[in-house]
């Protein structure tokens, strides 16, 4: 027998209890897992873009359009390497199926995101068909899209000039992400701006957004607050951010995901709290005697207090372990596509194995020390 | 073996302050068996838990094989009474959930000890207590007289030189008493080992080489066995 063995050993003395408190951690870091792993989806869409590119947009809301005319002048500010615009399309599949699809000019999109990974020749097919379109890797793997097809999407914004809601375009090429975070967010599909420019019912000359790729990204806050100026106080004031504030705010459209996940995980947990701490607690009032004899026996107040510790602690990692592999292959199952990639992955783990820590030490520490500061003789006695 | 020098002892009990044992001196030698008598609430059970080394006096010096244990620490104290001293309980007090050679292994993990040398160890307390059959069952799955004898094979295990027992007849039936008392009598007699044994039975106290009488924290008289 080992020490470990012992803790083992004091584990399964209450199966069914031990089962049913492993069972609640287990379901608790299921949904920490999954929970958290769209917390980092909403969160990585701002982080793992980087720091290269500025996105400018009309300074009331990013749903009003700027004038095409801004362009030149902005291009002109020093630091500033390439522009693109994007218009947000409001694309609808199928039913009611919203994707994120966006009107852009092919030949400024591969130039302002590199990370995007296509062959040329696909490139220059976006380029040269009017009606082409482009998606990125796991919208054509979700909706069965092979290059050559003809895909019916409507738009929920731009009706076409004979009033028509349905656009059908040509898949001319599905393009990759460079590294793991880009190729897991190739949700997004665009079609040529060209088109959509002279085809659309609301006019042409104007974007939703120009996308600024900086020589310097530590220029940024300056080539921001530059361009800013430039507009203010003209009919079309601007607000310049990075992309990453930018896509925070967006996805604050939904709500503060962030603050939602936490106050959801803090129930969680709070419940979790009281449910393993008072088994563990119950654990140690029951074997009062147990504990005074281990130390009569020799084990001094930190070999006790590690025991009931331990005790803790296994059942938080082996609960905490199995809800994060659980989740992890939730993940895998439902997050594959999409257009918003879910993935339990290292990230999520790190927090998991954190939060794994600190539940042991808030379940098992006050126990322990109980445990730890027994008197041995009132403890013999019954007192 | 064992010096007591004037030894108080005094315990709080909500506002009140009990004293329980007064200025209590006493000897006992290497390879001794001394039996403590006395009415309830004499102090036998506090003067055990002296010298055991599970309770510090409020003043006086105890000595054990030369150790002053009332100076020790809470850490040096639990040290001390690994290496030197077994404890036999009236109610036995096993881990229900270790097997008897599981108990009995207990406190072979504070010894630097490898397996083979504690599961060693195990089997010959095993059979110095006659339960060598008995290894794999639970507490819940022997008798009384068993439980003691795995009880009494935990406290010989790591070979302490003084055992502490403390009314280890009192749950059990005479035949099976006495069986344990020779169990415990042999290990002083063949095993040289100096006991200590608290009980309230005439009979168990023939056991011993010597009886000590405590009444209201004093000792009364020493008697030959």
């Amino acid at each position: 027998m080992t020490r470990t063995g012992f803790v083992f050993a004091n584990l399964l003395r209450k199966k069914t209890r031990t089962v049913l408190t492993l069972l609640s951690v287990v379901t608790a870091f299921l949904l920490f897992g999954l929970l958290q792993a769209v917390n980092v989806m909403f969160s990585a869409g701002a982080d793992f873009v980087g720091a290269t590119r500025l996105v400018t947009q009309a300074r009331v809301s990013f749903t009003q359009s700027l004038p095409m005319r801004l362009l030149p002048e902005v291009e002109a500010i020093p630091g500033v390497a390439r522009v693109m615009w994007q218009q947000w399309f409001g694309a609808v599949w199928q039913e009611n199926t919203q994707l994120i699809f966006f009107a852009a000019d092919p030949g400024r999109l591969h130039s302002v995101y590199p990370e995007y990974v296509m062959p040329d020749q696909q490139w220059r097919a976006f380029e040269e068909t009017r009606t082409g379109m482009i998606v990125g890797r796991n919208l054509a793997k979700q909706y069965g899209w092979h290059i050559g097809d003809k895909v019916p999407i409507a738009s929920n914004i731009f009706p076409q000039k004979d009033g028509s809601k349905a656009w059908i375009f040509d898949l001319v090429g599905i393009y990759d992400g460079k590294d793991e975070e880009w190729q897991r967010n190739t949700n997004v599909g665009y079609i040529n701006y060209a088109y959509f420019d002279e085809a659309n019912q609301f006019g042409s000359g104007f974007a939703g957004t120009f996308i600024l790729r900086l020589a310097d990204p530590d220029q940024a806050q300056q080539i921001a607050k530059t361009i800013d100026a430039r507009f203010e106080n003209s009919p079309d004031e601007t607000k310049t951010q990075t992309e990453k504030d930018f896509n925070i705010g967006f996805f604050k459209q939904i709500g503060d995901i962030g603050l939602i996940v936490r106050w959801i995980l803090f129930a969680v947990f709070f419940t979790l709290l009281l449910v393993v701490g008072n088994t563990i607690a119950q654990s140690v009032r029951e074997r009062i005697p147990e504990l005074a004899i281990l130390k009569t026996l020799g084990f001094t107040d930190g070999n006790v207090l590690s025991f009931v510790l331990a005790e803790a602690a296994v059942m938080c990692v082996i609960g905490g372990l199995l809800g994060l592999g659980l989740a992890t292959m939730i993940g895998i199952v439902i997050g594959g596509g999409g257009n918003f990639p879910l993935a339990v992955d290292r990230q999520v783990w790190i927090t998991g194995v954190l939060a794994i820590v600190g539940l042991s030490l808030a379940v098992g520490l006050l126990p322990a020390l109980r445990a730890s500061r027994l008197s041995i003789v009132d403890a013999l006695a019954g007192r | 073996m064992v010096r007591v020098s004037n030894v108080y002892k005094s315990y709080v009990r909500g506002k009140q302050t009990v004293e329980v044992l007064h200025g209590l001196s006493l000897e006992i030698p290497k390879g001794d068996f001394v039996a403590l008598m006395g009415p309830s609430g004499s102090g036998k059970t506090t003067l055990l838990n002296l010298i055991g080394g599970l309770d510090q006096p409020t003043s006086g010096e105890i000595l054990v094989g030369g150790q002053r244990i009332d100076q020790l620490s809470g850490g040096q104290l639990a040290r001390w009474r690994a290496r030197n001293v077994g404890f036999v309980f009236q109610f036995y007090n096993l881990m229900p959930v270790l097997t008897a050679e599981r108990n009995i292994e207990l406190p072979l993990l504070l010894t630097g000890l490898s397996a083979a040398q504690r599961r060693k160890s195990v089997a010959v307390a095993l059979e110095v207590v006659g339960l060598t059959d008995r290894a794999r069952h639970k507490p819940r799955e022997l008798s009384g007289g068993q439980e003691q004898r795995v009880a009494i094979a935990r406290a010989l295990v790591s070979d302490p030189t003084i055992l502490i027992c403390d009314e280890p007849t009192g749950d059990l039936d005479r035949k099976t008493a006495d069986e344990i008392l020779g169990l415990v009598q042999v290990l002083n007699r063949d095993h040289g080992k100096t006991i200590v044994m608290v009980t309230h039975d005439p009979k168990a106290a023939e056991f011993a080489r010597r009886t000590l009488h405590l009444e209201k924290g004093q000792l009364l008289e020493q008697a030959a066995a």
